[in-house]
């Protein structure tokens, strides 16, 4: 009996990719649950996807992360305009400086740095109102009344987590151009900035916009659906939904990171 | 929808002793929860009729909650079956179950508003969710259900600037928005002052009266049990022990002890006495199983 409590590496990790395949499995159904109630709204008259509570819910995953993600992004593009041009000026390559800043921040930055503020700031904020109405016990009085919580409380999220996502990152990316800019134009000198505009559009195709917004689309998903589920399988009142809001932000930045990982070796071999 | 019995008289059982057809069966219901040894529920067998308030109580931890909560589809019991309205919703898939629910109203212990949502759109949600009713009628109806149960002036205040025996008679305002056959409680007393406590059992008694509603209250507050009930159902670790009309129960509780067990266990709860069969059973049991473990 006392053999089988001792800590064991082979149990340890397999209760862990036990939690893992269970976690993943949890997220699949509740990603298709969501998609199933999306088409029903979209094709039926009988399912009400309620506009208002996605317009709600636009205004509180985007427009309040606006100003952070602005603030944030122009930040990413000041820190690479001062990281990248004392190597390039190594090599005389001053103005290249907008063709990476360009590259990094429409392909990559731009949708993972929004992505990462948007986890902190709506995923933690999703998690504790699901967790915090599943211990108030309204996600059991919503199933009491016959009302589906995926198709009234997920799905607007999900929804409105993707569509704000997309649109956040188009402004990041301006933003992350524009604080290279201004670096440029404050500190670096002219070399930097004289035709910055000119060779970012040279160095930009509208598959770069287009990739980075499709990552984006994915992250704004990934990030609502753990907070989604986190709130939703909260157990031991208050302390739960603390754990629920922790995991979500942990959660979604490997999600956003591993995700980004996958999407850049595709692009790679596809040569996209 | 699966139907086990066509004909609700049959499926009530009625003839049988008089009495009104039931509107809920429970049979051999047991419910186990991971993580503990025994069933929460073990062998439930219960009926509740039509237009009668049946209060469910017991001490804490009894499974009172968890067969009320089995009883409106949130759990799924391992064995055993649960009948409303004829249909065992075990058999039923989820568009089914919705539309049995349809046919309920439950008032949960906190009241369970919205908290993003006006006192109004918490009663008119059901409203606006499962009918085809243009607005101004359903702001009628809202009115309507708020009157009923005392609380128009709170029609546009938020969840957390009302007290909260005002949350339970919002919840109650809620749960009959879409005039539900069957009401459950889940202990409508708990946490309020005597006052606010009896005007909400009188609630529960004159909604009965007016809607004609069957009612299963959880509770274990005694005074407003023996205000509510028309018949009383006692469980005991997961078992039914006695059910019966409220006069049984009363004569119980100020009769003398007998020396059956059953009939003084029932009697110390009903009484609220520190001494009986209750607290020596949870003398005995604990003291054993600490001496057991510190062995170990």
């Amino acid at each position: 009996m006392a053999d089988t409590l001792r800590p064991n590496p082979i149990r340890f990790l397999g209760a862990k990719l036990l939690n893992g395949l269970v976690y993943a499995g949890g997220m699949t159904l509740l990603f298709l649950a969501a998609a199933r109630w999306l088409l029903r709204g979209l094709f039926s008259r009988k399912v009400k996807l309620g506009r208002e509570a996605l317009a709600i819910q636009m205004v509180r995953v985007g427009v309040r992360s606006l100003g952070v993600v602005m603030l944030v992004q122009a930040f990413i593009g000041v820190i690479l305009a001062l990281q990248m041009t004392p190597p390039l000026a190594d090599f005389g390559q001053e103005p290249q400086v907008a063709r990476i800043i360009g590259a990094a921040g429409f392909r990559m930055l731009g949708p993972i740095i929004t992505a990462v503020v948007l986890s902190g700031f709506a995923g933690a904020s999703i998690a504790a109102e699901l967790g915090t109405m599943v211990v108030a016990e309204e996600i059991e009085a919503m199933e009491a009344m016959a009302l589906n919580p995926v198709r009234f409380l997920v799905v607007p999220r999900v929804f409105a987590s993707m569509i704000m996502m997309v649109m956040l990152t188009v402004i990041g990316d301006w933003m992350i151009a524009l604080g290279g800019w201004a670096t440029a134009r404050a500190v670096l000198g002219p070399a930097t900035y004289a035709g910055y505009w000119d060779r970012m559009q040279e160095q930009l195709t509208y598959g770069d916009f287009a990739t980075g917004l499709i990552q984006a689309a994915v992250f704004g998903i990934l990030i609502s659906l753990i907070a989604c589920y986190e709130g939703l399988h909260v157990r031991g009142g208050a302390e739960g939904v603390g754990r629920a809001t922790t995991q979500t932000v942990v959660y979604s930045i490997v999600a956003i990171v591993s995700a980004a990982a996958v999407f850049t070796a595709i692009f790679f071999v596809y040569e996209i | 929808m699966t139907k086990t019995h066509d004909n609700p008289t049959q499926a009530a059982g009625a003839g049988i002793d008089g009495a009104r057809p039931a509107v809920i069966r429970v049979r051999d219901l047991v419910k186990r929860f991971p993580g503990r040894p025994t069933p929460v529920l073990d062998g439930v067998n219960l009926d509740v009729r039509s237009g009668e308030t049946m209060v469910i109580m017991g001490g804490s931890g009894c499974g009172k909650s968890t067969l009320l909560r089995c009883m409106i589809g949130s759990h799924t019991p391992e064995e055993g079956c649960i009948e409303m309205f004829g249909h065992n919703l075990a058999e039923l898939g989820e568009e089914q179950l919705d539309e049995v629910r349809k046919r309920f109203g439950i008032l949960f212990q906190s009241g369970a508003l919205f908290n993003s949502m006006t006192v109004g759109e918490n009663v008119a949600l059901p409203l606006v969710e499962h009918t085809d009713l243009d607005r101004d009628t359903i702001d009628i109806m809202v009115k309507i259900k708020l009157e009923l149960v005392s609380l128009r002036a709170a029609e546009h205040r938020m969840p957390a600037e009302i007290s909260g025996g005002m949350k339970k008679r919002a919840g109650l305002a809620r749960a009959i928005a879409l005039d539900p056959e069957v009401l459950f409680y889940d202990e409508p007393s708990a946490g309020l002052d005597p006052v606010t406590s009896a005007e909400i059992d009188q609630l529960i008694i004159d909604l009965s009266k007016k809607m004609g509603v069957t009612s299963v209250v959880v509770t274990h507050e005694m005074d407003s049990a023996f205000r509510i009930a028309d018949r009383m159902c006692m469980l005991d670790e997961g078992r039914v022990l006695k059910v019966g009309p409220r006069e049984e129960f009363e004569r119980m509780r100020d009769g003398a002890p007998t020396g059956d067990k059953t009939n003084d266990l029932i009697r110390q709860f009903l009484r609220g006495d520190s001494e009986g069969p209750i607290t020596q059973r949870r003398i005995d049991g604990e003291f054993a199983e600490d001496i057991l473990s510190t062995g170990q």
